[in-house]
């Protein structure tokens, strides 16, 4: 083996164990867990955990089950797009503050409801439908049942 | 293409995808560096950054000395230096040459150029001489030396009550007695008084320098809330013993940001609130004690001056109702680092609505700045009705005067338009508008326009039995 290569190789080598590293001391397995905790590891989402923690939804329904799609796929689709611009954000430092949700992400929350409200949603839909209105939004008057802010 | 040509352009290959390796494998590296660094930055900041690097007492006026273990407060605290404009308040840089009188350079616009009829509202009180637009926190120790006001009026030295850091000055001058300070300073000509004052408001005017909860200083805010809140059958009230930390960051405005009167030859700074906190029990107190702020030159009426009763206002408004306080939206949380701290450039919410209003109201920027833009509009058509109302009872009053009609006859009309300049003037010098208590504002305002009209009449007709006259409904 030429040297060059020998080079190359411990090159890419010690890039990619500053890669491991960083990831570790960075938490980077917990974000592929649905533990509250992770959503809170850099300190920007801390109300919204606190206040999920006392909430109504806390003993039934954690981060993941209200802000991601049902599905593996769609799930870690929807984790991967948010872990980009969440770490994008939070190291440029360009984000609002309070922070907003973007309308894809209420999306995913506003059709979570029906994960265990199933039979009233339904029932909402299908009398909203009938009088040919539009379809209701649950988060227009419960905002506040996984966390205040 | 022979052989060693071949092995020669295989070479070049190679070479050329080595480098390109180690390129991206070099720039990988350093973006993963990055990140490492930015990440352990974060996480240091999560760390509880206080530290403690100068000691402070009851005895630690210097708000830059404070600043030392709260920089971030400080750094804030510095900002309401600036002048900015809102669509209905906030003030505007306006240049000056300094003159030995007045070294200001720089001022804020004159809100009696802006609306004349201000001057004849206010005909024969200093205000109608000069009065500008209130400027930040920064500027209330100069902006009250150095005003016109000044020269034609004999001040005590109770202004300082609000403006300047006075809780130490109070201290030492009662000999450790803050309300003994306070008694002795009222008593002082303002020009003398004013040599006691180094700071505008400063940090120990709300804090406990030994934990840094808030707390009041000012005697008028203890005595005042004690008033009222005996009037509403609490005894012995002492915010300093008895508020919740909400109330404290509503009070600790309320120590200054009121109506007030200074109180027999004694000049005590009392707040108004005997009978309640509302505008006919404020007016129903100044009636019983048959207490004026001057007599009105053009009509002779005993008339009354409202100042920016911001905590009066705000207390009748559903963000109140709510339990919203002052700071809540004036001084709102913002994250820095990953520390939580209070925004201490005090300022119009509508200057960082993000902050102060979308914690609450999830609604765009612009939803909600025109939402409160309504209700200042409304307010001000209202205003400029009252004040067309009040300027024609005035005009006429001048007139039955000029025509030789009694005291005793004019009595009638002089007292309503007591009564409908100090309602008027209770929004007018409110600094918001309209918005701290939208309908409440209404209200004044419709019972301010009837009063002036309700004036002419009695001017007119010396039989005239008015609807509604000022009473203290509880």
């Amino acid at each position: 083996m030429n040297r060059g290569v020998i080079g190359a190789g411990l090159l890419c080598g010690l890039a990619a164990g500053v890669g491991l590293y960083t990831f570790a001391y960075a938490r980077g397995a917990s974000y592929m867990t649905d533990d509250p905790r992770a959503c809170a590891n850099c300190h920007v989402m801390e109300e919204q955990y606190s206040g999920w923690s006392r909430s109504s939804h806390r003993s039934v329904a954690v981060c993941n089950d209200c802000h991601t799609p049902p599905g593996f796929l769609p799930k870690y689709a929807t984790k991967a797009l948010n872990g980009f611009n969440h770490s994008l954000a939070f190291t440029t430092g360009r984000f609002p503050d309070p922070i907003h949700i973007t309308q894809r992400n209420r999306r995913v929350t506003q059709s979570s409801c029906s994960k265990c409200h199933a039979a009233i949603v339904e029932a909402i839909d299908a009398s909203s439908a009938h009088t040919g209105g539009e379809r209701l939004d649950c988060l227009a008057c419960h905002r506040d049942v996984g966390h205040l802010h | 293409m022979n052989d060693r040509q071949r092995n020669e352009s295989t070479v070049t290959v190679r070479r050329g995808r080595f480098l390109l390796l180690t390129a991206v494998a070099a720039v990988a590296g350093a973006v993963v560096t990055g990140l490492l660094v930015n990440i352990f930055e974060h996480k240091q900041e999560a760390k509880d950054p206080f530290f403690r690097v100068v000691e402070i007492t009851d005895e630690t006026q210097d708000p830059a000395v404070w600043g030392k273990n709260f920089p971030v407060q400080f750094d804030s605290y510095l900002r309401t230096v600036d002048q900015v404009r809102t669509r209905f308040g906030g003030s505007e840089a306006v240049p000056r040459t300094p003159t030995a009188a007045d070294p200001r350079s720089v001022v804020a616009q004159s809100r009696i150029e802006e609306d004349p009829r201000l001057k004849t509202i206010w005909n024969g009180y200093a205000f109608a001489v000069d009065f500008r637009e209130e400027r930040g926190h920064a500027y209330m120790l100069d902006d009250q030396t150095f005003t016109e006001r000044q020269q034609v009026v004999k001040q005590p030295g109770t202004c300082m009550h609000c403006h300047g850091s006075v809780y130490l000055p109070y201290k030492k001058l009662g000999g450790g007695d803050l309300i003994k300070g306070f008694e002795l300073m009222n008593q002082m000509p303002y020009t003398e008084a004013r040599k006691l004052i180094s700071h505008p408001v400063a940090c120990i005017d709300c804090h406990d320098p030994a934990t840094m909860q808030l707390r009041i200083t000012r005697p008028g805010f203890l005595e005042g809330i004690r008033a009222l809140k005996a009037s509403e059958g609490v005894p012995d009230y002492d915010p300093n013993q008895s508020a919740t930390r909400q109330e404290m960051r509503s009070y600790v405005c309320g120590q200054c940001h009121v109506e007030y009167y200074f109180k027999g030859p004694e000049k005590r700074l009392v707040y108004p609130w005997a009978n309640g906190i509302k505008v006919e029990q404020i007016q129903a107190y100044y009636d019983e004690l048959g207490y004026k702020d001057w007599t009105h030159k053009t009509s002779g009426a005993p008339a009354l001056k409202a100042q920016h009763p911001e905590f009066e206002m705000w207390s009748q408004g559903i963000h109140a109702r709510s339990g919203v306080a002052c700071a809540d939206c004036h001084m709102p949380y913002e994250r820095v680092g990953a520390q939580k701290v209070s925004d201490h450039h005090v300022r119009s919410p509508l200057l960082n609505i993000n902050k102060a209003c979308q914690t609450c109201h999830r609604w765009p920027e612009e939803e909600l700045r025109a939402r409160v833009e309504t209700i200042q509009e409304r307010t001000q058509l209202l205003r400029n009705q009252a004040m067309d109302a009040l300027v024609a009872l005035i005009s006429d009053l001048e007139k039955a005067v000029a025509s030789g009609r009694g005291d005793e006859e004019l009595a009638l009309a002089r007292k309503l338009q007591r009564q409908a300049q100090f309602r008027l003037d209770f929004v007018e010098a409110e600094n918001s508008t309209g918005f701290h208590a939208p309908g409440e504002a209404a209200r004044i305002l419709a019972e301010s326009i009837n009063l002036s009209r309700e004036g002419q009449l009695a001017v007119r007709d010396s039989g005239y039995a008015p609807d509604f006259v000022n009473v203290m409904a509880r």
